[in-house]
Parts: structure tokens; sequence; C-alpha cells
């Protein structure tokens, strides 16, 4: 890895980024849009005494799963693009190392995921009042984590596919299954065993468990320490097969 | 070794089918040497097994005195993809600045870069918004911007204006009297008039590896086309495809000097 390749790679992707005005647009307005919508659905259902309100509970955790679910989309297009555009290839023939462009990316969208969710975070506890034991910083930082998570689980599924139709198909296929058992629509220690088992190996758990820490308790705890600690290493893993799968020759 | 490029025994498979045929070949140094032959023939398959992005079935390919792909000669190569390798989402002179900063180069030699393809007038543009020549020659400034050793270019003046591409082929000329070794690919015969040397190749095989003029005085006659055409009859006149000792199917004018 090189400094200066890397710097300029991660500037490049952001100039992209910064070029496509919608895509800013979006990436920033339709959270709150969102987050409004949840506001308004629950707003009329009385909080169970002792526990947060339905508004809190699910918001918290959707401000961890926008930067998830919308970076590991943006990564797999974007990556897609450098292959079938051939830029992918003839970066592969320059002084850049794999993980220059790799981390890269990682930084970039990592940077971008961090704007969505602070502006996120900002909409959910000023306008729309949500409540956290603990502070909004964590929340934010686990968001920051789930946006890299997702950029490398993007940057790792690229490499399984060959049209755009298949990269959007693995949206369901890696970010569904770990939406559905993450704890949100039923806790996960009522699970099956067998679900419980498949949720435990899955990053997106943790980081809902994490947030769950924040939502409940004034101090970051150990577990939250811990649920973080084990999504950034799921990052490293997913990037070092990213690494593995990005090859230089091709058939 | 004087050669830039040395090819032996090249064999390449793509998709289940053989692409190239046990190709052997070289590329003098600080000379502009043309890839001749129709679409399909195995071209670009060559350039990729040069610049090492080709999964090679077996033979060698030797450049600048190493094996292709080596990690060293990623920065003394430059490669100019067929179908323009920039980032549409990025104006001409984002693009030209980022491919220099790979190799270690600031904003003046990305800007000389793109004047030396004539983009200088639509450098804030973004390459989405360009047409398909101009694209083409903002993929070239890309390839150029590290002032690389060795060039490869596949089919860089296509979709070039007549001017344009004659401004062009004096600047590789220019590049290659600086020193630097030059192969360019195109389809179009009356481009290999302009080249020092010329590679011909047909169905994966090498037809002809020799000068523009030696080509002619092989063939008899004085135009390029009409050349290589009577020697690809020729060698399918000698039972099929004549493989020479080292795989280079019926080398024309062994006695033909360099041309001046």
């Amino acid at each position: 890895m090189n400094p200066r390749i890397l710097a300029a790679t991660t500037g490049r992707i952001l100039r992209q980024l910064r070029h496509d005005r919608r895509t800013v647009a979006l990436l920033v307005a339709v959270p709150s849009v969102l987050l409004a919508l949840v506001y308004y659905m629950y707003a009329d259902q009385p909080a169970p005494p002792g526990q947060p309100s339905a508004f809190d509970r699910i918001a918290l955790v959707m401000l961890g799963l926008f930067p998830f679910i919308v970076m590991f989309l943006v990564t797999s297009i974007a990556m897609l693009r450098e292959r079938t555009t051939g830029t992918l290839e003839r970066l592969l023939t320059t002084p850049l190392a794999k993980t220059d462009l790799l981390f890269g990316y990682g930084i970039a969208f990592g940077l971008a995921g961090a704007v969505q969710a602070t502006i996120a975070s900002a909409v959910a506890y000023w306008l729309f009042d949500l409540d956290t034991a603990g502070s909004s910083g964590l929340v934010i930082m686990v968001a920051v984590l789930n946006a890299v998570l997702a950029v490398a689980l993007g940057l790792f599924c690229s490499a399984f596919a060959r049209t755009e139709f298949q990269a959007v198909q693995f949206m369901p296929v890696v970010v569904a299954p770990q939406l559905l058992l993450c704890g949100l629509f039923v806790p996960r220690g009522e699970m099956a065993g067998w679900l419980q088992a498949v949720s435990d190996v899955l990053p997106l758990s943790y980081a809902v468990e994490a947030l769950q820490e924040v939502g409940a308790h004034a101090e970051p705890t150990g577990t939250m320490w811990r649920d973080a600690a084990v999504v950034a290493g799921a990052t490293v893993l997913a990037l070092v097969l990213a690494a593995v799968t990005l090859r230089r020759r091709s058939g | 070794m004087d050669d830039a490029i040395a090819v032996r025994d090249l064999v390449v498979d793509r998709g289940g089918r053989r692409v190239l045929h046990g190709i052997s070949a070289t590329v003098p140094r600080g000379r502009v040497t043309g890839l001749l032959g129709p679409s399909g023939s195995g071209k670009t398959t060559l350039m990729r097994a040069v610049v090492g992005v080709q999964v090679v079935g077996s033979g060698t390919v030797t450049v600048l005195g190493r094996p292709a792909g080596s990690a060293e000669l990623r920065r003394r190569v430059g490669y100019l993809t067929q179908a323009p390798s920039v980032y549409a989402d990025l104006t001409v002179r984002e693009n030209a600045r980022y491919f220099a900063a790979l190799h270690g180069r600031g904003h003046a030699d990305a800007d000389r870069a793109v004047a030396d393809v004539g983009l200088a007038p639509a450098a804030s543009q973004l390459v989405g918004a360009l047409s398909g020549g101009q694209r083409s020659r903002a993929s070239l400034a890309c390839a150029l911007v590290g002032d690389p050793e060795l060039i490869i270019l596949d089919e860089p003046t296509v979709g070039q204006d007549p001017v344009l591409r004659a401004d062009l082929w004096t600047r590789f000329h220019e590049l290659a009297a600086a020193g630097r070794t030059l192969l360019v690919s195109s389809h179009v015969m009356d481009e290999a008039a302009r080249c020092d040397r010329l590679l011909l190749i047909r169905e994966g095989r090498l037809i002809a590896d020799d000068t523009p003029d030696a080509v002619r005085a092989a063939a008899g006659v004085a135009d390029l086309d009409e050349a290589f055409l009577r020697l690809i009859r020729a060698g399918e006149a000698d039972a099929g495809p004549v493989t020479g000792p080292n795989g280079t199917a019926g080398r024309v004018g062994a006695a033909g000097g360099e041309a001046s």
C-alpha cells in the first residue's frame, strides 16, 4: 500500500460521487424521509411501561441499517462499473496495489456513510425526539462501522457479479437474511436454536446489538465494544477475501 | 538484450477457444511497432499478455527484461485498452490527474498529457459528455501521463479525424525518437505504413514480422493491404497454416533490413 496512491484513489472516488449530485441528495434525504414515515406510523402507539417506545427501538436500529444497505449497493455497482468499463483492468497495470483500491473504496464510502449517518441521526434526535440512554456519537460510530462493513462485503461480492442484474441480486442475498435475523423483528434469544446459530455468524446481528446497548445504557458497555470489534473483524475478513478474489490476470 | 518485448511460443485460450497458437515475436526498443490484423485475430489478447493481465496457457512473455506482469514493470509500462477506460463521471483533467498520481506525477504532467492529445479545450468537461473520439484521446492521455518506457496502445486512432490521426502518429514517432518503445495495434492497413516495424497476425498466428518495406518487397507489391493479402494466400496455399521453426508462419523478407 502506498499513502499517495491511496489518497489519490480515495479522492477520485469521492470526486465521482460529488459529480453525481442526485445520488448525494438521495443519500442525505432518503433516511430522513423514512424516519419520518416510521415516526408517524407509531405516533399513536402507546409505549409499554418501562420499555422504550416503538419509534425509539426501530429508529435506533434504522440509523445503523441505512449506511449498511446503501453502501453495499453503491459499492457493488461502483466496482462492477470498474470491471465493465475496463478501468479496473487498466488500474491493475499501474503501480496501484490491490489494497490501495480496496481501502480507497472503504475510506471514501465510509466517509459518505458517516455523513449520511450524522445527518440521519441529527434528524432523528432533534426533529423526532429519539431517546437513547447512550450518546449519539456512539450511534454514529456503529453506523460508520456498518458502512465500512457494507463496503467490504460489496467489494467481495462484486467479484461474483458479471452484470448489473446479478450485482443487484446480491442485495437480497447478503442483506436480507442479516436484516431478518439481526433481532429487530424477533429478539435473537427467542429464535429457534438453528436460527440463532445462523444469526450468531452474521455481522449485522452484532451491529444491532451494539446499537441496542447504546440505547439502553448511559455509558458504553463491554458488550458494545465487543460487538463493535466483531463488526470490525468481519470487515477485515471481507476485505481480505475481496483482495484474494481480485485477480490481476483474467482469462 | 535490445528487445523491449520478447514473446516465445505464446499459447492463450479464452472461453474454451484457442486465441493465440504459439506466437513468437519481438518488439525492438525505441521504435513504433505496428500490430496489424483483422478484428478477432488476437491483437488485444497478445497486448493483454504483454501488460500481464491475461492468463497465459503456455509460453513466455518477457518485457523490458522481466517476466510480463512483474510488479516492477507496472511503473514502466503504459497501457491503452481498446475501449476507452476512463471514468465517465470525472472530467478529463480529473482523470488525467488521477492516473498521473498513480505514477507519482503531478498536476503539471497531467495537464501536459491532456494538451498533448489535443484535449486542452475540453479539459474541464466530464468524459461522459465527450464524443467517442475525444473519449479515446482522454484515455490515451491517461496511458501516456506516466511517461512510461514501453507504451502499449490498443487501437488508439479509431474514430479520430484524419488530421488528428496524423498528429497522433507524429506524437508516437516523437516518443520513439525520445527512446520510448511503442506497440500500436490497428486493423487499418494504411496505418501499417506509418510503423517502423510490423507484426501481422491472423487467426492467432503470426504471418509477418518485418519492416513495411520488407513486407512489400517479399510480396512484390507496393500496396501493404495487397501485400498482406498475398502473404495470407501464400500461407494458405502452403498446406494450411505454415509454422516456422519458432512458430512464425512464413516469416517474410528475412533479408530485409531496417526501414529508414
